[in-house]
């Protein structure tokens, strides 16, 4: 697709700039996290605080990446196909989570829905307090994830169906769904991945009580600043082997949803 | 008819694609460049809380005859991470951390020299004393150390591991229990009852603040002078006291790797001063020159000990706050497996 | 699947974006304006803030052309090409995000600073990443890699290779048959992608927070500035800080997408419910387009 230097160079580019960005990076984690050898390597994953947070943050990041999935394909959905006054500001407002800095989310969601909530709804220094937060921060992903795609749909398929005596669940499900399942299980990758690393929005609703509601991230800020790097860069290891299966089965699903694709 | 708006929108991507990299290069110019001031500049790397303090010192320090002339650029942050940051290689002529430990490990890094707490003052620049922040009025009449472990009171102070804020509570409270007399395993004891007490344990002292501010807990754990700070912004607290606390000494050094050692020498020495004691005094901060803490009416518990009469903060830090192995690593857990409803 | 649906799905939709979403940004508008405009503007306009935002706009206007050219060009080769470990590329794209942003931070301190694994390299060539400019542009566009892929890839699946492979047949240059087939018809998810990775290297703080050093007036973005005001008990000058932060995002999304949708709307026939891009290219290449998908 690229003319012949430009189809040599830019393969090599990308792979550079992903490795300045990316891989060094990551190996520089994975060469601190086994700096003194796989059985300090191993202490540091496995204990108590370590197991404790890691399971927290999986259960809830898991359930947001769930939940905003379907949300975001009903936002979406009302953001393609509906029509009503003010759309455009509400199609803006989604992606404002991702402009604000990630304490001023948190201080915000600690402000609304914590003890002091004008609501009367306090989530704070519970487990639903750290959903909530991660919720926030992810939501752009699970719309923006789906929506480009529901745009291009073909309707004819849609329309043939329901012509043709479908019912509206039929269609949602036999002709919709398969058309986004790929993009909105991308989106939900992006969702947990950014989920299971999140701290800035989550530690001030969520009270960072130790083996309660700590979160990963913040463990391994605590290690980080208590002079244990390398174990702060073993959590990460696990984290990111994590990541890296979660979104290695997704992008294996996707490829079995796109079996028909043009290539 | 309908290449148009294709033409239109693709000029309009080229005009934006060209347009960046002059924009780029003319934000860039218009970016301020580094001063440059006769009497050099002056990286000041310290802890996030003086910074109103030092807004005012540098202006105080430039109106001086030694000051005249000379241009700082501060950088203020979390104690622990702005010590990493210097070992990793962020430039510093004047350190000035919350916590000595920090202190400690740009010596190990060779970046301050070891001699640096042989001064008059031992190397601390302010003090202050852990302090606790009520609500106004004190609704729950909190008083004392064992005040705090009531049944009714919730705690909220920064999480240890990640603050040097909480380490000072902490020890505030373990020291608290021997000036009055307990043993050793029953002043750890209490630190397990008041951590069973916390309602949060946010990973910083500013993010502590915020929780308590927000409504969180009873009482907030903090140092004197950044209650003393919060009061003066009108915050709705009441700042009590407690009858024993611990002394928080801040140390404060110039580096070896300094490029303008004369310059920052000055800054220290004006920092030491009755002058420069004076202004911290006023910003909150308990001054380390008697002569001029005495012209302040700080409160005065009847225990003020130090780290010292503890063992000292390596000997505190390995023993206490070693992630996992250390005592309050092993209330942590212990109060974590308990309480943690899998 | 029209009439009946359509109210409790706005309803749903909109009802989770208000309490999620347009709740906490408003409380962040009126935090900020709580004590007046004049407050507001004050606080933002101290010289520390101003070169805070100057810091900011530049990092943006760095990282997100380059993640967007990255972006589209990783698209490209993940959904034209198939080969081992396509999985894998696929998956590094995204590994970013999983990394707590101080630990993005530690690690390109790791790579790149003063004891790390270049960095007698890089001070032997003069070139100083950690603590200084290049080392903050660095660290946002690597916590906002995989937007424009995650966008792009999609549709570019999606939509398919048949429209390129007929325009270079006919004599088009791979460039060409790019410029005018390829990109308009990812230009909403691409818009999408950009504004995404816009507003993430706005917003983020942790990896900035370590790799510059903070050093106010020089390294001090506005996420830093926002964090300052908080530490020194300045909610105005934080929330302001914020909101300046969520104009921009704004107004790029205005700028690449809302308009997007204006001119489509201008092209949709009175008959016409389903507009889609293909309205905007020749009839051959539209048929070619509405060819039946595999599902």
């Amino acid at each position: 697709m690229l003319r012949p230097a430009a189809r040599a160079s830019g393969p090599t580019l990308i792979v550079t700039y992903l490795s300045l960005l990316v891989l060094l990076p990551i190996a520089a984690i994975l060469s601190k996290s086994f700096q003194n050898g796989f059985g300090s390597f191993w202490t540091a994953v496995t204990q108590p605080e370590a197991l404790a947070a890691l399971k927290l943050t999986l259960i809830c990041s898991l359930l947001v990446a769930a939940f905003n999935s379907v949300a975001g394909l009903v936002i979406a959905w009302v953001l393609v196909r509906d029509e009503f006054p003010g759309k455009r500001v509400v199609s803006a407002v989604v992606d404002l989570p991702f402009a604000l800095p990630t304490i001023v989310a948190g201080l915000t969601l600690l402000s609304l829905y914590g003890p002091n909530s004008p609501f009367g709804i306090n989530v704070a220094d519970a487990r639903i307090g750290i959903v909530l937060a991660l919720a926030f921060v992810t939501l752009p992903f699970s719309v923006r994830s789906v929506q480009p795609v529901l745009a291009e749909l073909d309707r004819e398929t849609e329309e043939a169906a329901s012509s043709l005596g479908a019912s509206s669940s039929v269609v949602l499900r036999r002709v919709i769904l398969p058309s986004v399942a790929p993009a909105m299980l991308a989106g939900a990758g992006l969702a947990f991945a950014r989920a299971i690393g999140e701290f800035g929005s989550v530690v001030l609703i969520s009270g960072n009580l130790p083996f309660k509601t700590e979160v990963a991230s913040s463990w391994i800020y605590s290690l980080s600043q208590s002079d244990q790097l390398s174990a702060a860069a073993a959590v990460s290891t696990v984290l990111i082997l994590i990541a890296l299966i979660v979104l290695g089965a997704i992008g294996l699903v996707r490829r079995r949803f796109n079996v028909g694709e043009a290539v | 008819m309908k290449h148009s708006p294709e033409r239109r929108t693709h000029s309009k991507w080229r005009l934006v694609a060209a347009g960046i990299l002059p924009v780029s290069l003319v934000l860039g110019a218009l970016l301020p460049a580094s001063a440059s001031a006769s009497g050099g500049s002056v990286s000041i790397v310290a802890y996030s809380t003086p910074k109103p303090a030092y807004t005012v010192l540098i202006k105080a320090f430039n109106a001086t005859k030694a000051g005249a002339g000379v241009s700082f650029s501060p950088s203020f942050g979390a104690s622990g991470s702005q010590a990493t940051a210097v070992v990793s290689g962020l430039p510093a002529d004047v350190v000035n951390f919350s916590l000595t430990p920090d202190m400690d490990k740009l010596v190990k890094a060779g970046i301050v020299s070891s001699s640096w707490d042989k001064g008059p003052t031992a190397g601390m620049v302010t003090n202050s004393i852990v302090s606790f922040v009520v609500r106004k009025g004190n609704p729950k009449n909190i008083k004392t150390w064992a005040d705090l472990v009531k049944s009714n009171v919730k705690i909220i102070t920064p999480n240890p591991f990640s603050s040097g804020s909480a380490k000072w509570n902490l020890m505030a409270g373990y020291g608290a229990q021997l000036a009055l007399g307990k043993t050793k395993a029953q002043a750890t004891a209490y630190l397990t009852q008041l951590l069973s007490h916390t309602a949060a344990q946010p990973s910083s002292a500013s993010n502590a603040l915020q929780t308590f501010l927000g409504g969180e807990g009873d009482v907030l754990l903090a140092y004197e002078d950044d209650a003393l700070y919060a009061q003066r912004q009108g915050e709705p607290i009441t700042i009590v006291t407690p009858p024993q606390t611990i002394l928080i000494q801040n140390p404060i050094a110039v580096t070896t790797k300094s490029t303008n050692a004369s310059s920052a020498k000055a800054f220290v020495a004006y920092l030491l001063s009755p002058a420069g004691q004076k202004v911290w005094g006023q910003q909150g901060y308990r001054p380390v020159l008697p002569q001029v803490a005495a012209q302040f009416k700080f409160p005065t518990p009847k225990k003020v000990f130090t780290i010292a009469s503890l063992g000292g903060w390596t000997k505190v830090n390995t023993a206490f706050f070693t992630p996992s192995t250390g005592i309050v690593a092993k209330i942590e857990q212990g109060l974590g497996v308990s309480t943690a409803s899998g | 699947m029209k009439s009946r649906w359509r109210l409790p799905l706005r309803t749903v939709a909109l009802g989770y974006l208000a309490l999620l979403v347009v709740v906490p940004v408003g409380s962040v508008f009126y935090r900020a304006f709580q004590h007046g405009f004049t407050a507001a503007w004050d606080a933002v306009t101290t010289p520390e803030a101003v070169h805070a935002l100057w810091l900011t706009l530049l990092v943006v206007l760095i990282a997100v052309p380059l993640n967007t050219v990255f972006g589209v060009g990783v698209s490209l080769i993940l959904a034209r090409h198939r080969f081992r470990g396509a999985w894998l590329l696929d998956a590094f794209v995204d590994l970013p995000l999983a990394v707590s942003p101080v630990v993005v931070g530690l690690a390109l301190v790791l790579v790149y600073g003063k004891t790390g694994w270049f960095g007698n390299w890089l001070a032997g060539h003069g070139i100083q990443i950690i603590f200084s400019f290049p080392g903050i542009v660095m660290a946002s566009a690597t916590v906002a890699l995989p937007y424009v892929v995650r966008e792009v890839l999609p549709v570019l699946q999606e939509i398919g290779t048949d429209q390129e492979q007929a325009a270079t047949t006919l004599g088009a240059s791979s460039f060409t048959a790019f410029r005018r087939i390829t990109l308009p018809s990812i230009r909403r998810s691409l818009a999408y992608g950009v504004t995404l990775t816009t507003a993430r290297v706005l917003g983020e703080f942790g990896a900035v927070v370590v790799v510059s050093g903070a050093i106010a007036g020089r390294t001090q973005t506005m996420t830093l500035f926002i964090q300052d005001s908080i530490d020194n008990l300045n909610p105005v000058g934080a929330y302001a800080g914020a909101v300046i932060l969520a104009i921009i995002a704004l107004v790029v999304l205005t700028v690449l997408g809302g308009d997007r949708e204006g001119r489509k709307a201008k092209w949709r026939s009175p008959s016409d419910q389903s507009p889609s891009d293909s309205e905007t290219l020749s009839p051959s290449t539209t048929s070619v387009l509405m060819s039946p998908m595999d599902h």
